[in-house]
Formats: structure tokens, sequence, C-alpha cells
């Protein structure tokens, strides 16, 4: 990719080689585990998370206080401590996290993945708990009555003109790419309606029994021009946790092992959290172009090679941007590729968001993607892609990023 | 017309620092600038403290032609996705100068019906409160 900015083509720094990423085929996901997702859980974030870490190490067939290692979201308010202390852990003897909103989603198995690699940890929790819907709200902007200073330059740059959530710093984009590259309502119409059948099929979706038609879609209240609410993703409450470990270990454990061919992270210059307007292009991604190159490179796999993908999809045209950033298809033609819908439905070239994803199934922060890209790859997804061999999930968008390429183990 | 504020919740403030308080001196005394590198030439906004093309900290604030065209906008049209200090609608938009660098800021009186992607603007500066002017645009002849 070459930046007009800064006159440079990158990548340019020297990347270890791919012989040295000791993370393929020896790490593993073995266990996932999730709350219900609602509108209202009735109860605290901890305790979501805490539900999640034991369902998910119950799903792998360890022990609690086998947990060692503990990778949270920068942005989670359930800190180490709090899991620690519910918990009754007594080895953990790693833990971090990772930054970014929804960009850590699968940054989280990257770190643990390191962990695990290196002989720092045996088996690492993954989790982000949130009260989205019933709690603070991303979408919502607090009104204070007093005259109140911006945080930082960032804001300070973006509050006093009223740009102020994320759907409407994904519109700037959105904008940009329709004029771009003649992208159209119904296209990403289609991206809404597809992600909605796939959550009718599956029960624990938020959506699960409300289809929608495209005229629906086309229907439904402009929140911020040029995206709809349908292009918006479903606030949430519950959690979801991921246990990492190591291939070797995978083996005497319960489930069929997703095994990990790459997990990297994507950071893109002159860029911002959601609102990287200055640099060259905003109809694209280059967060997700660097984490996908370097997906491809430590995996040694082709975009062409991917049975099933789980795009991060707070807002409906991420996907298509996506497409193209992954290199799925070629630059603005990701649109059309959604059109219609069924290159993206069961039996299409590339079967997405299978649960339903952000749009339709819940909204945790791109962890409820991680579970399902597990589940394409154990043969359990209530939308089965036949004889997964290979399963793509990405993290959270307009900001730095992070992506892992699944393998059935 | 222009952008109707909501009385008694005030906009949230610029944070000023080091690196970006001559942007927003110059704006208060109605005169737009960039931040210029002294070694390589080059503007960037929004200010910081390092040219990212040479890596020199020597910068110096450099006069604006004022003018620039849409580069992308959105149109605020559903209030609780919104500023709540802001009547709904209202437009942000993305704004390219000839100088090179791009902007966030309002349109000073055109709707979201009567603009578009290459509009030509220039900036005029909106003195929104004692303690806050704003530079914004209007469209211009092209
Ligand atoms: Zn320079």
């Amino acid at each position: 990719m070459f930046d007009p900015y800064l006159a440079r083509r990158y990548p340019t720094a020297a990347r270890p080689s791919a012989d040295a990423y000791r993370i393929k085929d020896n790490v593993a996901i073995v266990g996932i585990g999730q709350t219900e997702f609602s509108k209202n859980s009735g109860r605290s974030e901890v305790q979501l998370a805490c539900e999640a870490i034991e369902a998910a190490v119950e799903d792998a067939g360890l022990k609690t206080e086998q947990i060692d290692g503990l990778v949270k979201f920068a942005i989670d308010y359930t800190d180490e401590m709090h899991v620690v202390s519910n918990l009754g852990l007594t080895d953990v003897a790693y833990f971090g996290e990772c930054g970014w909103g929804g960009g850590a989603s699968c940054a989280t198995i990257l770190h643990a993945a390191v962990a695990v690699a290196t002989g720092v940890a045996n088996y690492v929790v993954c989790y982000r708990g949130m009260n989205e819907r019933s709690g603070r709200r991303y979408g919502r902007v607090p009104g204070a009555a007093m005259v109140m200073t911006a945080p930082n330059d960032h804001f300070g740059s973006l509050m006093p003109y009223g740009f102020a959530t994320p759907p409407s710093w994904v519109a700037m984009f959105t904008t940009r790419y329709m004029h771009e590259f003649g992208a159209t309502p119904e296209q990403l119409g289609a991206v809404s309606v597809v992600l909605r059948e796939y959550a009718c099929r599956n029960p624990n979706a938020m959506f699960y029994g409300r289809p929608i038609t495209l005229e629906d879609y086309m229907a439904s209240r402009m929140v911020v021009w040029p995206l709809r609410l349908y292009d918006c993703c479903v606030d949430t409450d519950g959690a979801v946790a991921i246990v990492v470990t190591s291939t070797e270990r995978a083996r005497d454990l319960k489930q069929r092992p997703a095994v990990l061919l790459g997990a990297t992270q994507g950071i893109g210059t002159q860029g911002e959290m959601m609102t990287s307007v200055y640099r060259p292009i905003i109809s694209g991604l280059p967060e997700s172009w660097y984490a996908a190159e370097e997906l491809w490179r430590v995996s040694g796999v082709k975009p062409e090679d991917v049975d099933v993908a789980q795009f991060y999809d707070a807002f409906t045209p991420l996907i298509p941007m996506q497409l193209e950033e992954y290199g799925f298809c070629g630059r603005g033609e990701g649109a059309a590729f959604c059109e219609g819908g069924d290159r993206i439905r069961l039996g299409g070239e590339l079967p997405c968001n299978t649960s339903g994803g952000h749009l339709s199934e819940a909204y945790i922060h791109g962890m409820n993607l991680i579970s399902e890209g597990v589940r394409q790859i154990r043969g359990t997804s209530t939308s089965q892609v036949e004889n997964v061999e290979l399963s793509l999930v990405t993290g959270g968008l307009g900001v730095p990023t992070s992506a892992v390429l699944l393998r059935a183990g | 017309m222009g952008m109707e504020y909501i009385e008694g919740i005030p906009l949230l403030r610029p944070y000023t620092d080091y690196d970006n308080k001559g942007f927003w001196d110059a704006v208060r005394e109605h005169r737009l600038v960039f931040q210029r590198c002294r070694e390589c030439g080059l503007i960037v906004h929004r200010p910081r403290p390092m040219c990212p093309r040479c890596l020199s900290t020597e910068r110096e604030w450099a006069p604006s032609e004022g003018k620039g065209r849409i580069y992308s906008y959105v149109d605020f049209v559903y209030q609780n996705a919104s500023y709540p200090g802001i009547k709904v609608p209202y437009v942000v938009v993305v704004v390219e100068m000839v100088e090179g660098v791009r902007m966030i800021s309002n349109m000073m009186d055109e709707t979201a019906e009567e603009i578009y992607v290459g509009m030509p603007v220039e900036v005029v500066f909106d003195d929104i409160a004692e303690d806050l002017t704003l530079p914004k645009f209007r469209k211009i002849q092209d």
C-alpha cells in the first residue's frame, strides 16, 4: 500500500520470517462460553463475565482453578482483580489488556496465544462482559449542564461540531465509499437482511424469530444519513469468554480444537478512534489491510481458501469494506459482492457472520464472532457451513484492529 | 438558518495542549492556520509534536487560504444518535483544504440537501459563546 501522505510504501519495517511465527499450529481455542444475550441482564457486568468464563472452562473440560492467564479488553470495567476474586483463582501468572474497543477482540486471542506459545501460561481466558443495552450505551452522548472541556485533542476536534456518535463516524466513511464506488443502500441492505436470516436460525440471537425484508430495511428510520437503523448493530447485555491453550494440551480436552493458523493486529498511520478522516483514503480500512496482510503471510493461506468468515459488523458497510481489505474481492467491489446476498449466504462463495453477527445476534464487541468462528470449526453452528477447514474472524473497525484464522484440529 | 443549539446543554469545549494551542488561539482571532514542518514543509492537521515524514519537531503555524471542498459529510437526523446540545437535523462535514489537509467542521447555513461531495467552500468563524469560536464553512462559487 502506497501512502501518498508520507510518500512511502508500507509495510516498511522488517518483519520476522513466517517460520519464526510460533503461534501457527501450536495454539488452539478449546473452550467457548457465553451468557444469554438480552436487553437487560439484571445483573452486574462482573457477574456476566464470570458466568461466561465458567461456561467456557466447562465447555473445554477444564476446572476453573486451572486458569492461569487472563486477557481483557481495556474498555472492559471488569478487571482481573474482579475475576480472580470472584472465581477464587490462585494461579493467575499472566494478565493484560488490549485496547481500542472492539478492535481488541481477536487481539485478546493473539495476546493469549503469545503467552501459551512462549510457556508463560497454560490456560488463558479472554473475556468481554457488557451491559451495553441497559447500562452505558455507546450511541448516546450524555449532555452536561455545565461547560466542560473535551478530554483530549481527538474529542476536542469532533465534539464541538456535534460529530459525536459511532454511527456518525462510520457514516462519514460510508458517504465517501458510496461516492467513490457507487455503493447503494440496497447493497448494504442485503447485508442486513442476510445476517437477520442467520439470526432467525440461531435461538440465542437477539433477533431470533424476527426476519426482515429489503423493504423493511429501506423503510427503517434514518439514524445518521446515510446509515439507517438496520445498518446498526444491536446493543446487547451479555458476556462471552474464550479459552486458549496449546494444541498439545488440547488433545486431552473435551472439544475438537480450533487451531490457530494466525492471530494478528493492524494499526494504520494517520488513524484515530473511528474518525480517521485525515488520511489519504477513507473509503477503506487500512488497519484491516495490515491485519489481513500479516494474517495471510504468517498462515501461508490465501483468501480463496477460507470457508467461512465472521467480519466485525458494528455497521453494515464494514462487511463490504473488509471483503476488500481481506482480499476476497477487489477495491470498491465489496458492495457489489453483497448485492442480493447470495454470495454471503449459506452455499455462497463466502458465508459471512453465520450467527447473525453484531447486526442481529448480539453485540459483544467481537467476542461472539470468535465463538461462532469456533462453532463453524466444530460443526455446531446453527447455520453450519459444510466441511469447514478454515474459519476467519476479524476485530473492530475504524480503530486499530485484529484478526484470527482457525483451522480444524 | 444555521445550527440550532439547545440551551442548558453547552457544547464540549476544545481541549488545548502544547501542540494545538496555536491553532485554537488563531481561531479565536478569526484566522485559520495549520501546522507546517520547518524542515520539510509538510502541512499536517491535527497538530502534533513530530513531522511524520521527516521526524522533525521544528514546526510553525502557516496561514491557510481558508478554501477547500467537501470531501464527505453526514446528516444527523435522529436526536438520540446526536450531540444532545444541538438540535437535529445538522450536518457534519469533512473539508479537504487547498493546503491538502482535512478538517472536521459544520456548514454555517447549508442543509444536507444543499451540499454534495466536491462542493467548494470557504471558512467562516462562528462565535458561539464568550469562550468558544469554531471555524465553519459556507458554499462559494466554483
Ligand atoms: Zn518534516
